[in-house]
């Protein structure tokens, strides 16, 4: 089983920290890590490759940088890397980065799953799954907490939904984003570790991956950011002082409206 | 400081690390409150590879040795010294082969234990403390196989443990070397357990009695040969106390780590305690004496792995620093703490309760002073 | 081809574009600022930072396509068997206002099986024209004939904004729904605005957990299309007598096919109500000490009629499963009114329960970060607070 996960490297945000002064993002030593949803789905291809055989291979768009988010990956068991990196990729919107990846995986050749996090701790946007089923013109599933069976070219799997899931049953190839529910990530082996170290990264770019011009960049992008700013942040308020009896009084009295 | 470690130990170090912090301090409070073995720790570690870190290649390791071990070991307790004690004791049960078995021996063994089997030393009974001599446990000889019977006490990973190396006596009359090791796996028969030890810290690491009732073990399983039970239990902790002081960095830098982040939080007469002169020279003398400790440390685990042949007098010294340093340093984060220091809630107690073990066990300070000692003053014979 | 460049006998080195760029992409080199490629998104903050007009940034000449031809607002109303969901009634509320403002129609796009009924329920929330494609095959949620019909009525009708709910469904469709039509998608909106002088949608969404906020426009390409989060408009009003043109539409097979099939959907019965959808969020976090002290937590929840929460600390510690943690790697919800118990408050927590419209904290630790967000702060031991808290609301809501 041919098997391809996309990841994106962001920032850490465990590490992220405000500027009281000027209230902006001190990036400052903030280390780079994989996105968190897009480890579940390195941990759910790696398993896949253990139930059915085959291969995972690993793909990111992003600055030279994100070579060590592609390592990382290939210390948990991903068996082969590609970096899809170009000057000419810069200002991508999700728009723009789905169809990037979707001409680099077409490039890959034949694969029967895609694996994507649900979304990315830095954008939130969870549009780049889809966008990419979609410029391929396969079947998605978004969400899935659980892959049940595979079997005559078919999968079936859950989807999470607010209210629980649905099962659904998708031919392959496809593509699933995946939830935390899905797995529980192992630590790299020192093994790993060592192959990663070692091991050949594909460096694509823009040239290489038979794109459009027109359709990557900040020029393939139909969004723009026209306005980036700080929310104020939100104030401490009042502290409630006195004994358990006396403040749990106050509390009731202040939030009578809201619970009533 | 930096200890110019090599690539492969800084990639040891990066991911025991990286499991320490992730999976292991989560946890840590938990199971000091249950007691419990970290059974799904320990799985974790297996399947990193780290089990076998000072395990030859051909027996299934990565070809390190005690500096490597220490490592681990120092990362692991630094987020909880009992969970690492899985580990580290697993290392103490190991070394008798290691250094000592048979090719078959360490074929069998040594490849399981790569794989993340426990392992357990017995030698100290409730007569035979640091006086080993005083072993009451028996082994006696009937064809191919040996005999035991005796209990052994407060033995570290006991019941979890599926291999255990075991110091019995073999003849009485030579005293000291009347004692041979053995290899005895859980399931043989005649092999049992005591009830968990309620303990101060290290409260997630399992001690038991190891009961020895006619126990059939067969002669292959002798380590070495009959009568060198007490240089293989010396050499033995020769080498594992290194483990025992980088264990006792780890839980020290541990509770460092709490006491200084809690001080640049605590707000007291409208400042960061942090600034205050009184908590800052505590800090300084704490990361100060952490280091040393670390030093001595890794320059006794190279000294071993090169080679040395009489390590005891340093890694007495190691572990002797390192232990006092931690009950030290664990101390002055509860204090730096304040009362909050002293409740279950905060952290920092439970590295202060973990900490007091260190001074005691693998020879306690007292016996380790001796050692240093004796090997001084045979030293300074020996240069006239 | 956008660029950015700066000019270096204007830069001073004073570094006050560094601190500007939320992509950490400027740099100091020999006293100039350097723009890293790799990381930089052309988005301009650094533009005005600069007080001395040394950064330069050319972007694409904008309105070289003829987009007249789209108008209007569609809301896509998303039902599930047969109930139109709440946020639907938000953007509806919504987009009444965008289309005030533009001076255009507001229009329902209702997909589903048996929905006729629904009508009135749309009219009377405001809609203007009601588009409704009723087909067995559209009765539950499904990838591929949502976006086929989608996109069909896209092309047909040509909307010129489209506003979806930030959901499972609603993400998963309109991500699709833009690719085909090239349309820019802007995700989990927070706030929506007219651009008074081009008539631009402006769509202002949080970005890195909600430390940075994002104002994005799509100046060349319709729909103008967004995901709005859950709970952050106000829902349009009922106004009986309402009525809406509707315009019912059929597809052939060709565009309903699916390939994927939906073998089951199954209801997780919670015992208490789901998080994202709460007003009233009741959490515990490493305080507690231990999971059988979440009883108390689930109790003041269960009076208050609210879900229980919990942060990422006592999920790690296994005390909660992981469907109730709140934050980054868990839900980001906005209830009215959020009790923190025992919570310190790490910025991964803060950042899924910040927007939340009151919030309460109970931690022993005075200096806990959570003291920063909170409304209300009490500074005590939770063992005693919240039950006596939870004695008070009994007695107050007499249960």
């Amino acid at each position: 089983m041919n098997i391809i996960v996309c990841i994106k490297q962001v920032p850490n945000t465990t590490d992220v920290k405000i500027d009281p002064v000027t209230n902006t993002l001190i990036r400052d030593g903030v280390e780079s890590v994989i996105n968190p949803f897009d480890v579940y789905a390195i941990e759910e291809g790696v398993r896949l490759k253990e139930r059915f055989g085959g291969k995972v291979t690993v793909i990111t768009m992003g600055p030279p940088q994100a070579e060590s988010a592609l390592r990382e990956a290939i210390s948990v068991g991903c068996d082969e890397a590609v970096l899809v990196s170009d000057r000419k990729f810069a200002g991508s919107d999700t728009w723009a980065t789905s169809y990037t990846l979707s001409c680099a995986i077409k490039k890959l050749g034949e694969f029967d799953i895609i694996l994507c996090g649900k979304q990315a701790s830095d954008g939130d946007t969870a549009q780049v799954g889809p966008g990419i089923s979609t410029h391929l013109d396969i079947p998605q599933v978004t969400y899935v907490k659980k892959i049940e069976k595979i079997e005559n070219g078919k999968a079936v799997v859950e989807r999470m939904t607010e209210e629980g899931y649905d099962i659904l049953e998708t031919p392959m190839p496809c593509l699933f984003t995946v939830v935390k529910e899905i797995n529980t990530p192992r630590m790299p082996s020192l093994k790993g570790m060592m192959r990663a170290k070692s091991a050949q990264i594909v460096k694509w770019t823009a040239a290489d991956i038979d794109c459009d011009p027109q359709s990557i960049g900040l020029d393939g992008s139909p969004t723009r950011v026209v306005r980036i700013f700080t929310p104020p942040p939100r104030k401490g308020g009042e502290i409630i002082k006195g004994d358990a009896a006396q403040v749990s009084q106050e509390l009731v009295q202040l939030l009578k409206d809201i619970v009533i | 400081m930096d200890y110019l470690f090599n690539e492969q130990q800084k990639m040891i170090q990066e991911l025991s690390r990286k499991i320490a912090q992730e999976k292991i301090k989560p946890v840590a409070a938990k199971y000091d409150e249950s007691e419990e073995f970290a059974w799904d720790i320990m799985k974790i570690i297996a399947e990193s590879d780290l089990f076998g870190v000072y395990i030859p290649e051909q027996y299934g390791g990565l070809g390190g040795g005690i500096t490597e071990m220490c490592i681990v070991t120092e990362e692991f307790s630094r987020a909880c010294g009992a969970i690492a004690l899985g580990f580290a004791g697993t290392g103490l049960g190991t070394f008798p082969i290691l250094l000592y078995g048979s090719d078959e021996q360490k074929k069998k063994y040594l490849t399981r234990i790569a794989k993340g089997t426990v392992a357990a030393f017995c030698i100290t009974e409730a007569e035979a403390g640091s006086d080993a001599g005083s072993i009451k446990t028996t082994a006696r000889r009937e064809g191919d196989y040996y005999i035991l019977n005796g209990t052994k006490q407060w033995i570290t990973n006991a019941g979890e443990a599926d291999v255990y190396t075991v110091i019995a006596m073999t003849d009485k009359t030579k005293g000291a070397r009347g004692a041979t090791a053995f290899i005895v796996e859980k399931g043989m028969k005649g092999v049992e357990f005591g009830q968990k030890e309620k303990k101060l810290g290290i409260r997630a690491s399992a001690t038991r009695e190891v009961i020895f009732t006619d126990c059939k073990v067969p002669k292959e399983n002798v380590i070495a040969r009959e009568g060198m039970g007490f240089i293989v239990a010396m050499k033995t902790f020769d080498s594992s106390r290194p483990g025992v002081a980088a264990q006792a960095v780890g839980i020290a830098q541990g509770a460092f780590d709490e006491a200084l982040s809690y001080s640049r939080k605590r707000v007291q007469f409208g400042q960061p305690i942090s600034s205050f002169q009184a908590i800052q020279h505590m800090l300084a003398d704490m990361a100060t004496q952490i280091e040393a400790a670390r030093a001595l440390v890794y320059a006794t685990a190279r000294m071993i792995d090169a080679g040395a042949k009489n390590v005891a007098k340093e890694s007495s010294m190691a572990k002797l620093f390192a232990s006092d340093v931690a009950m030290k340093v664990t101390t002055d984060a509860v204090q730096i703490f304040g009362g909050y220091g002293y409740m279950r809630d905060y952290p920092v107690e439970k590295y202060m309760r973990d900490a007091k073990i260190t001074q005691i066990y693998e020879g306690t300070n007292q016996i380790q002073r001796n050692v240093i000692a004796a090997n001084l003053i045979k030293e300074s014979i020996k240069a006239e | 081809m956008a660029s950015i460049t700066v000019i270096l006998n204007k830069c001073t080195g004073c570094t006050l574009c560094v601190r500007s760029c939320p992509f950490g992409a400027i740099t100091m080199a020999n006293k100039k600022a350097v723009i890293d490629m790799a990381k930089c998104t052309f988005c301009g903050a650094c533009v005005p930072a600069c007080k001395f007009a040394a950064i330069e940034l050319r972007k694409d000449a904008v309105g070289t396509k003829d987009l007249s031809g789209y108008k209007d607002v569609w809301v896509f109303c998303e039902q599930k068997k047969g109930v139109i969901q709440t946020i639907s009634f938000e953007l509806l509320g919504e987009g009444k206002k965008l289309a005030k403002k533009l001076g255009c129609k507001l229009c329902a796009v209702i997909l589903g099986h048996d929905i006729e009924s629904k009508i009135d329920e749309l009219a009377q929330r405001g809609a203007d024209k009601i588009y409704i494609v009723d087909d067995p095959a559209l009765k539950a949620y499904l990838d591929d004939p949502y976006t086929e019909v989608l996109v069909s009525l896209i092309e047909e009708y040509k909307p010129e904004i489209i506003l979806c709910g930030a959901t499972v469904i609603g993400r998963s469709l309109v991500s699709r729904v833009a690719v085909k039509v090239d349309a820019g998608l802007t995700a989990d909106c927070t706030g929506l605005d007219i651009d008074q002088k081009d008539k631009l949608l402006l769509q202002t969404r949080p970005a890195f957990g909600g430390n940075i906020m994002a104002t994005i426009i799509t100046p060349n390409h319709r729909p103008q299309m967004a995901t709005v989060r859950h709970k952050v408009m106000k829902e349009a009003e009922i106004h009986k007598g309402h009525k809406a043109e509707i315009i019912r539409k059929k597809y052939p097979a060709s565009v309903l096919r699916s390939r994927t099939s939906l073998l089951d959907i199954v209801e997780e019965v919670e015992e208490t109500v789901n998080l994202s959808e709460a007003d009233i969020i009741v959490s515990g976090g490493r305080g507690l000490g231990g999971p059988e002290n979440f009883a108390m937590i689930k109790e003041l929840a269960k009076v208050l009629g609210g879900a229980v929460g919990s942060s990422r600390a006592a999920v790690d510690a296994g005390w909660m499963p992981y469907s109730h943690q709140v934050g980054q790697t868990g839900k980001t919800v906005c209830p009215k009114l959020y009790i923190a118990c025992g919570i310190s408050g790490q910025i991964q927590h803060l950042i899924g329960m910040q927007s939340s419209k009151v919030i309460v904290a109970i931690n022993k630790d005075p200096d806990a970060p959570i003291f920063k967000v909170a409304t209300y702060g009490v500074v005590g031991d939770i063992f005693e607070i919240v039950p006596a808290l939870t004695r008070e609301f009994k007695k107050m809501l007499k249960k």
